[in-house]
């Protein structure tokens, strides 16, 4: 066999190794980065699906008038503010015997929530035939109890290293072999807006928020965007000042979103003085801060249209507004729209921007315009993942899987929007 | 030609109107009922160490009484001071707290703009632990040995300086275990940090005779011989978040980390407070003022808002009541150090009486 032939087979070889070491190098690439996005699913879903149960005790409580409303007023603030303290301590006595000395009725009464007393009152208050009468209610258990019950406290270290005592776990026994005691559906979590005790606090408030910023940022953006994309794709010349808002464009794109929220706070706070705190600012500056993203998407979807569908549409006498119009956008809006909703799954996702616009805050009330005081999911998620208190660890991580079941959503909504709409040339 | 023109800048104006006029209602309302009406909703800013003691009264004072829940804004203590003396009226906070006192130049920048009466409340105490985690030894620090093993520069023995070259516990105090100093601790836009700063390294540097002799004549040189930590490996700014710095001493059971008192009570399972020139920082050496470390933490309030934003008095009622900032209040079950019941019912006094600022 001639010598080059010999020499070529021996480069084949290398050459098909070399391909292989190359396929083997992506996979190893794709397997880390599937590990790492494993790795960090499991740990947030083993530390947060506990958060999605809450412990309750049940107690039959005698809701006297004597005690609740001893002017028989049946004035609901009256009922939703009085003291329900003492018949929570008579029923919690009736359960668990031997309390009788100050110090342990205090404790006792500490099994539950320093919310359960808020809760019964509120029931008075749009129920009034309870006075008078006794009903076995479920009330929410403090957090202490609740990480118990999941076997979140270990009950066989030193007794003072534990906030929870023995003599506590001895009455959630006692609780516990008469079934007064359970673990139900967190609908705390879902219902209620933020709280400082673990067990009270909820996200729907920060959910709103984060709804409303949205909103308003949609609303801004989305229009604004896509104007800005077909008057430069379709109508501007180009010329140096085109070039030149290209290239601002796209720097604006790669600006760090807390540069956004300095913007906000110096222009829309300090200049406009629109209000502090609120979802109308906070929308207003994602929207600053999708708005390149939305512009750039778009304009690489009209770029993408062929140039085949304006000449027929202007051959056939279409003005050029008609033919945009008629024409070129329709075909560009599921592509548009993805770019849209990518940006506004960025948007959030974001904490930075509305740090400096007074979003960061611990807010109570369930915000019901774009105007009332709000947080957003993220920031949530940041302040809970700040709190000293164990059983927000477990409500972090829940918070995360909403959030991230929020930004999938989104995710495979742009997917199904290019998938069913896109038409291929 | 002409018409074309026409069509696309009505197409625009209508579509922007689309976009910008959705928010423009909102705009109009919202400044209306800015300047018309005042704001019915109390607003808190400032220092992140009072932040769990200010939200859990807030949210007892929304529960208890009709008004509003009060919106609390996580700062930091000089932030916080900066919005509250920015100006009167209501885009600007009613209170903000602080895990330190208000400086001279703080009150000079509110009466500049307008505000001249400032209420100021003390909360009660904090304590700052070096703890580690309990799978290692309690450690017995002094504050010159804390000072020895974080400065940046340390003294030499013969009257200078040098860079600190420490690398083990063992070399600064002989009586020390021979482990790495691994510190973590605030970043310095921390108040954490600078009390820690003030009351630690301050307090051990002063063991010095000469550096306390330097405090006279330069004291420009004695600040910053002892409020500047080292910035190798021995010291790692580990981020506002104190749960994290609790997660990593687990991790590490050989590293220390410097946070506030309310993260060793919960997590006092896991982690010990290192006892600090022979007092260990318990609830009642931080009470008593015997623990080294500790601070005083306040909030201030603006006398002229009192009137105009509904619920302050209220607010600051229940903030001082026995069941709040009491001995056996919620704020204590939530990490804060009461005062003792002589203080706190001076304090009850004049806070509810409204009585001024005076700095001494």
């Amino acid at each position: 066999m001639p010598n080059y032939i010999l020499n070529t087979s021996r480069q084949m070889a290398k050459r098909h190794g070399r391909e292989k070491r190359f396929k083997w190098y992506g996979r190893i690439a794709i397997f880390i980065s599937i590990a790492f996005l494993i790795f960090m699913f499991s740990a947030i879903v083993f530390r947060g699906a506990s958060a999605f149960q809450q412990t309750k005790i049940s107690l039959d409580i005698n809701f006297s008038e004597a005690i609740i409303d001893p002017t028989s007023s049946r004035d609901p603030e009256i009922l939703k503010r009085a003291n329900y303290k003492p018949v929570v301590l008579e029923s919690l006595s009736n359960v668990i015997p031997g309390i009788t000395d100050r110090r342990d009725r205090n404790r006792v009464y500490k099994l539950l929530s320093a919310g359960a007393v808020f809760d019964l009152g509120e029931q008075v208050a749009s129920n009034p035939k309870l006075l008078g009468k006794s009903k076995s209610v479920w009330l929410l258990a403090s957090s202490e109890v609740d990480l118990f019950m999941k076997g979140k406290i270990d009950s066989n270290i030193s007794e003072d290293l534990r906030r929870l005592k023995d003599k506590d776990i001895e009455w959630i026994e006692i609780l516990k072999s008469q079934g007064k005691i359970k673990k139900t559906f967190n609908t705390t979590l879902f219902g209620k807006g933020d709280s400082r005790e673990p067990e009270m606090a909820g996200i729907l408030g920060a959910a709103i928020g984060s709804f409303f910023s949205l909103l308003v940022c949609f609303l801004i953006a989305f229009p604004l965007g896509i104007l800005t994309a077909v008057y430069l794709e379709e109508f501007a010349k180009k010329n140096f000042l085109t070039d030149f808002i290209e290239v601002n464009i796209n720097n604006l794109a790669a600006v760090p979103s807390i540069v956004f929220g300095l913007l906000g706070l110096s222009i829309f706070l300090n200049f406009f003085n629109l209000p502090r705190s609120t979802p109308l600012v906070g929308g207003i500056v994602l929207a600053l801060m999708t708005l390149p993203t939305i512009i750039i998407a778009s304009r690489s979807i009209l770029r993408s249209i062929p140039q085949s569908i304006r000449d027929a549409a202007l051959g056939l006498g279409a003005s050029k507004t008609q033919t945009t119009f008629h024409h070129v956008v329709p075909l560009a809006m599921p592509g548009m729209l993805t770019g849209t909703i990518l940006g506004m799954a960025r948007a959030l996702g974001e904490t930075a921007p509305l740090l400096m616009i007074g979003m960061v805050a611990f807010i109570v009330d369930i915000p019901k315009g774009v105007t009332d005081v709000a947080t957003s999911l993220p920031v949530q998620i940041f302040l809970w993942a700040d709190s000293p208190e164990k059983g927000f660890v477990e409500r972090t991580s829940a918070a995360i899987i909403v959030l991230l079941v929020f930004l999938i959503l989104m995710n495979l909504c742009a997917v199904y929007l290019r998938k069913r709409l896109e038409r291929r040339w | 030609m002409f018409r074309k023109y026409l069509l696309i800048s009505a197409l625009t104006l209508s579509l922007t109107a689309c976009g910008g006029g959705e928010i423009k209602p909102e705009t109009v309302k919202s400044e209306i009922a800015v300047s018309s009406e005042s704001r019915d909703q109390i607003k808190i800013v400032g220092s992140s160490t009072v932040y769990p003691f200010a939200t859990t009264v807030a949210e007892n004072f929304g529960r208890s009484t009709s008004f509003k829940t009060p919106i609390v804004e996580s700062t930091g203590s000089g932030g916080g001071l900066k919005l509250f003396c920015s100006g009167l009226g209501d885009n600007h906070p009613d209170i903000t707290n602080a895990s330190r006192r208000i400086k001279a130049s703080e009150v000079k920048r509110c009466r500049e703009n307008g505000i001249y009466d400032i209420v100021e409340v003390k909360v009660g105490y904090d304590g700052i632990v070096m703890a580690n985690s309990r799978k290692s030894n309690l450690m017995n620090l002094s504050l010159k040995d804390v000072f020895l093993a974080l400065a940046k520069d340390v003294p030499d023995g013969n009257g200078g300086l040098k860079p600190n070259n420490y690398k083990t516990w063992k070399e600064v105090n002989p009586d020390l275990i021979d482990n790495k100093i691994e510190v973590m601790g605030p970043p310095p836009t921390s108040g954490t940090r600078d009390a820690f700063v003030e009351l630690a390294m301050e307090g051990g540097c002063k063991t010095f005779d000469w550096i306390k002799a330097l405090k006279k004549t330069d004291k420009k040189a004695y600040k910053s011989l002892c409020h500047t930590i080292r910035e190798d490996e021995h010291f790692i700014e580990a981020g506002e978040n104190d749960n994290l710095i609790v997660q990593k001493l687990n991790a590490n059971p050989n590293a220390f980390g410097i946070f506030g008192f309310s993260f060793l009570e919960q997590n006092a399972d896991s982690v010990q407070g290192s006892t600090i020139n022979s007092t260990p920082p318990t609830f009642d050496n931080i009470a008593e003022g015997a623990y080294p470390v500790s601070r005083s933490l306040y909030f201030y309030v603006k006398k002229d808002n009192v009137k105009t934003i509904p619920g302050i008095n209220e607010y600051l009622a229940e903030f001082m009541s026995d069941r709040a900032s009491g001995q056996d209040g919620y704020l204590a079950e939530k990490g804060l150090i009461p005062m003792n019941p002589d203080e706190h019912l001076k304090w009850k006094s004049s806070v509810l009486s409204l009585e001024p600022l005076v700095l001494n």
